[in-house]
């Protein structure tokens, strides 16, 4: 089995509210390392055995059309070894 | 006239926009998400709510809905589409809009009496308004902000794309206080706020809400 990860983002222009609402709450617990936080998505996909080239392209195409709105996201695809 | 309303697991409005295209005229058809079969339709209402749960984006899995499918290929032959609150989610994930809507500004889930000015008065969903009529209607929603890029953002006001624009301060963070948007044939249209809840004052805050209804029966009949 092996895990290959979809993470998903706002593109940098894009306002990301809840990132900003994170950022503005970490000084109120006393974590002041942050500067800035942007928020996005994780998603974790089990395939059988080693996935091949064909396997990572659909994952691509799936996360272009589905897990992904390219109009406001960027994402990337990786295999956690 | 017939205008189909369509009902996804987890929409809340398809009742209130059957409802207020009878009021409009027409005759409302329901349509089931997971049916491949527009009933003979002649326009289509993808009404407001949480369709699947608002997993994944809001609209995002809708757009994948059989009943979709024959939706988008027939919009884009020209049938009149309006997409209310998160029906015009659905539409930017289809592709039939540009642009995304995107966490209000201040991430509250806002319901409100909202003045919009209607900015467009040449589809089939806005016909029986006058030129910068302003009208007050509920606007209640988690996703509102309308977001694109500053190529997008210059050919909808180029182009009287715009059909819709909030009056007064901006609730969501929308983009040039959008509101609602029509795709190039002018025929798709998107709108944040719900004209479907005020069609009379019993129940709504105004009955300016049913000039897109009387429209689409309107442009419907010619």
């Amino acid at each position: 089995m092996t895990k290959i990860v979809v993470d998903v983002m706002l593109k940098p222009e894009i306002l990301d509210p809840q990132g900003n609402a994170v950022a503005s709450a970490l000084p109120r617990l006393g974590f002041t390392f942050a500067q800035s936080v942007r928020q996005g998505k994780r998603f974790e996909i089990e395939v059988a055995g080693e996935p091949t080239a064909a396997q990572l392209a659909e994952v691509e195409k799936a996360a272009e059309v589905l897990l992904s709105n390219p109009v406001i996201e960027n994402y990337v695809v990786r295999v956690e070894k | 006239m017939r205008v189909g309303v369509v009902t996804f697991p987890g929409t809340l409005d398809d009742r209130d926009a059957a409802r207020a295209v009878r009021a409009g005229g027409a005759e409302a058809v329901s349509l089931w998400h997971g049916d491949a079969d527009l009933k003979k339709v002649d326009a289509v209402i993808l009404p407001g709510g949480f369709s699947y749960g608002d997993y994944l984006r809001c609209g995002a899995i809708s757009r994948f809905a059989p009943v979709m499918t024959l939706i988008i290929e027939e919009a884009k032959k020209g049938m009149p589409l309006l997409g209310i609150c998160n029906g015009f989610q659905v539409l930017c994930e289809s592709h039939l809009l540009p642009g995304a809507l995107t966490r209000n500004s201040d991430l509250h889930f806002l319901c409100r009496d909202q003045k919009i000015s209607i900015e467009n008065i040449n589809t089939p969903w806005t016909s029986s308004f006058t030129q910068g009529e302003e009208i007050l209607i509920p606007l209640k929603n988690g996703e509102g902000s309308f977001q694109c890029d500053d190529a997008t953002l210059k050919l909808l006001e180029g182009e009287g794309r715009i059909i819709a624009r909030y009056v007064g301060e901006n609730p969501n963070g929308s983009r040039n206080l959008i509101a609602g948007i029509t795709n190039v044939q002018g025929n798709v249209v998107g709108l944040m706020p719900h004209p479907e809840h005020a069609i009379d004052t019993l129940t709504g805050p105004s009955a300016q809400g049913l000039g897109f209804f009387t429209s689409i029966l309107n442009a419907l009949v010619k």
